[in-house]
């Protein structure tokens, strides 16, 4: 039992090693405690990568609002640290009433809708710059290798969180993005078959971790936090749903 | 002034009055009353006597006196010395302007021209003095413009009131017979001085151009505005920016000094081919910062085209404002540089996108969905009303809700099953109806009956019935997701 103790102890610290030799660095500054419970587990020493690029894809506007939820419940952990957070879009359907219900206080978030698809980049990556943010939220419709690596580079400097949405056709090529993650809605479920809809339900793909362990979870947001689904869906049923 | 606020007054004989002593005094009377025999001074009983129609307006004690200061400031576009002469008058230096109207003649019609444009009744005379400018513009028959040296020429036939002298000089003078200027003119100066005093001196000496009569000038409010010419034309960015700094420097001393910061600048730049190039920004929070300001214009130097060189440059600070040090608390940020730091990239930000493209919600007391949220007017309002969390809202609002075909089995039962882009949806959960009733002091129309709906996949939807289901066709729409 000791002998295994202590094997898996170096197990770990020979992981740390390999990270730190790949050049990860720990935002030790901020460890933001996200709630998200096992999910964790998926990330580099088990910490959430703020100060990092996040990318969440979303071709479908169902898919968007659950990804726009998922990500706001983020937010409210992310701005717990103080700071406001912008939110920068061309097309932005949001309604900011609706963030309360995901713990974010509306009126501390600033938007910026941007007529210009030109602009757009520029605009989120001079918010990425600004240290004094809690976290930058950007709706784009796709981003290239070389844009990724302008906002990868500018996040290092200044250690914030920055959240792209993904709007356009699932296919997206190779990044510097830390994380690219994939929220589909899933069905609700109220206990004994009560009627009405309860609270949202989404399956969560990690798809891209960088240094950690891509996986998929199924989570639900109630009273302010995440809870995972003590019963996970079976793949199969999962994958007949998104077909169907 | 008053025939310009209120045009029905214009052709009607009024008067303003005030009270004094237990009685209402005519202060000021309108051309129309004034040619019927009405003249201030005389009690408004007497005057009603004259004219019973006649209208009375309570006077303003302030109104004239202000009334004449914004005359003066707007007189300064003749020239940059103009005087306020109490009760009535402006007297302006006109030295050098004259020519750049085309003549005296030109000018004085000009200013004439524009102060009766505005319903003014104005007489204005050009002359060598203050004093004969003075007694011609109010007593003068003949000629409006006095040449150089004719002062005594001028000044002989007019009464001596025209002298501006003190009631009780002028009755003795009428009881000498001393109707005109010219009859006591020549009259040796120790004489006048023995029978009239200092004063009579003065004024003739002050109105024959003798001694010199100071006048002072009103201070224009001076611009925020700083000029840099070029010895050699400027055509390189370089240029520009050594030039923007300069500019700034010297602004920065100035608010410094008077504790202010801009909120809008414009620099210009004069071409030599006469043409002018300008760029524009504007910031957040009063702003004085060299640094800063140039970080927002150095964004935009490019667009200037120099052409083949400016020659001069002009920077402007339209909108200036008193600096706050108050801290901020909303945004829980606790160093007040790092307040600043946001504020600074949203200037950067608003200079690039426009600052209309910078929002922040609050609160509004509307249910209407598209109402129940306003554009917040600064990054610093609070609203008093709390964001409620109640209420089922989607994370996603259709600008616009978009018609949907559904099937919906009995009255105010959500729909089984609806399509919309072509694609159906099978409902398996639903939540509803919540019904929003029109605000009908704000808009008229049916009210709508939302449901919070879940299609078999998993999607969630807000949908909604306009108007009762009795109708034959409800229609149905869908107006938002939800996470």
């Amino acid at each position: 039992m000791e002998r295994a103790a202590t094997k898996s102890e170096i197990v770990e610290k020979l992981q740390q090693q390999i990270l730190s030799m790949q050049g990860f660095r720990q935002p030790s500054a901020q460890q933001v405690s996200t709630g998200l419970g096992p999910l964790e587990a998926a990330f580099p020493n088990k910490v959430f990568p703020a100060g990092a690029i996040h990318e969440f894809l979303s071709p479908l506007a169902e898919d968007a609002a659950a990804t726009t939820g998922f990500m706001a419940g983020l937010l409210s952990r992310l701005m717990a640290q103080g700071g406001p957070c912008l939110w920068i879009g061309t097309r932005r359907t949001l309604f900011p009433p609706a963030l309360k219900l995901f713990g974010v206080d509306p009126d501390r978030i600033i938007f910026i809708d941007v007529k210009k698809e030109k602009d757009l980049l520029w605009t989120i990556e001079e918010a990425l710059k600004c240290d004094a943010l809690s976290a930058v939220v950007g709706e784009v419709s796709g981003i290239s290798f070389m844009e990724s690596r302008r906002l990868q580079l500018a996040v290092e400097q200044s250690r914030v969180t920055g959240m792209l949405r993904c709007s356009g056709p699932d296919k997206i090529g190779n990044t510097t993005s830390v994380a690219r993650w994939k929220i589909t809605p899933l069905a609700s479920a109220l206990q004994e078959d009560m009627p009405g809809v309860g609270y949202p339900r989404w399956n969560v793909e990690l798809l891209k971790i960088r240094n950690g362990k891509p996986g998929t979870w199924q989570l639900q947001w109630a009273e302010n936090y995440f809870q995972h689904l003590s019963q996970p869906v079976p793949v199969s049923k999962l994958v007949m749903q998104q077909t169907g | 002034m008053l025939s310009l606020l209120k045009p029905e007054l214009r052709d009607i004989p009024f008067v303003l009055a005030a009270p004094e002593r237990g009685r209402k005094l005519i202060k000021a009377a309108s051309a129309a009353a004034e040619a019927l025999g009405i003249e201030p001074g005389a009690v408004v009983a007497d005057a009603r006597a004259i004219l019973p129609s006649l209208q009375v307006l309570e006077e303003e004690p302030e109104r004239a006196g202000k009334l004449l200061h914004a005359l003066a400031e707007s007189c300064i576009r003749y020239t940059p010395i103009v005087a306020i002469d109490p009760p009535d008058g402006l007297i302006l230096d006109i030295s050098g302007c004259a020519h750049l109207w085309g003549g005296e003649r030109a000018y004085l019609k000009e200013i004439i021209t524009r102060f009766k444009s505005s319903g003014y009744q104005v007489r204005a005379a050009i002359a060598d003095t203050v004093g004969t400018a003075w007694a011609i513009s109010r007593y003068g028959q003949v000629r409006a413009i006095i040449g150089q040296g004719a002062q005594a020429e001028a000044l002989a036939p007019l009464p001596p009131i025209a002298l501006r002298l003190e009631p009780a000089i002028l009755e003795r003078m009428h009881k000498l017979g001393l109707y005109q200027i010219r009859s006591f003119m020549t009259m040796p100066r120790s004489a006048l001085r023995r029978r009239f005093g200092q004063l009579l001196l003065d004024r003739l000496a002050q109105a024959l151009g003798e001694v010199k009569e100071p006048i002072v000038s009103i201070q224009p409010v001076e611009p925020y505005q700083e000029r840099l010419p070029c010895l050699e034309p400027i055509r390189t960015a370089t240029g520009i920016e050594i030039a923007l700094k300069r500019l700034l420097e010297t602004l920065y001393l100035r608010l410094l000094q008077e504790g202010k910061g801009l909120r809008k600048a414009i620099l210009k730049g004069y071409r030599i081919d006469g043409k002018m190039q300008q760029i524009e920004i504007g910031t957040n929070y009063p702003a004085r910062s060299v640094a800063h300001l140039f970080k927002l214009f150095e964004l935009k130097i490019s667009t200037i085209k120099p052409g083949l060189g400016i020659e001069l440059f002009l920077l402007e600070a339209p909108v200036v404002e008193a600096l706050s040090q108050e801290q901020e608390t909303l945004w829980n940020i606790t160093q007040g540089s790092e307040y600043k730091v946001v504020m600074n990239l949203l200037d950067r930000i608003g200079v690039r996108v426009g600052m209309d493209a910078i929002h922040r919600y609050l609160p509004d007391e509307h249910h209407w969905p598209e109402r129940s949220v306003k554009l917040a007017a600064s990054l610093q309002e609070k609203s008093p009303l709390a964001w409620r969390n109640d209420l089922p809202r989607p994370i996603n609002l259709l600008p616009r809700p978009e018609r949907i075909e559904v099937t919906a089995p009995i009255p105010d039962y959500p729909p089984m099953l609806f399509r919309y882009k072509g694609k159906i949806h099978k409902i398996s959960k639903a939540d509803g109806p919540e019904r929003i009733e029109q605000e009908w002091w704000l808009q008229q129309g049916e009210h709508r009956d939302y449901y919070a709906v879940e299609d078999e996949s998993g999607s969630r939807y807000w949908l909604f019935r306009l108007g009762h289901y009795g109708a034959d066709n409800p229609e149905w729409f869908i107006h938002g997701f939800f996470a």
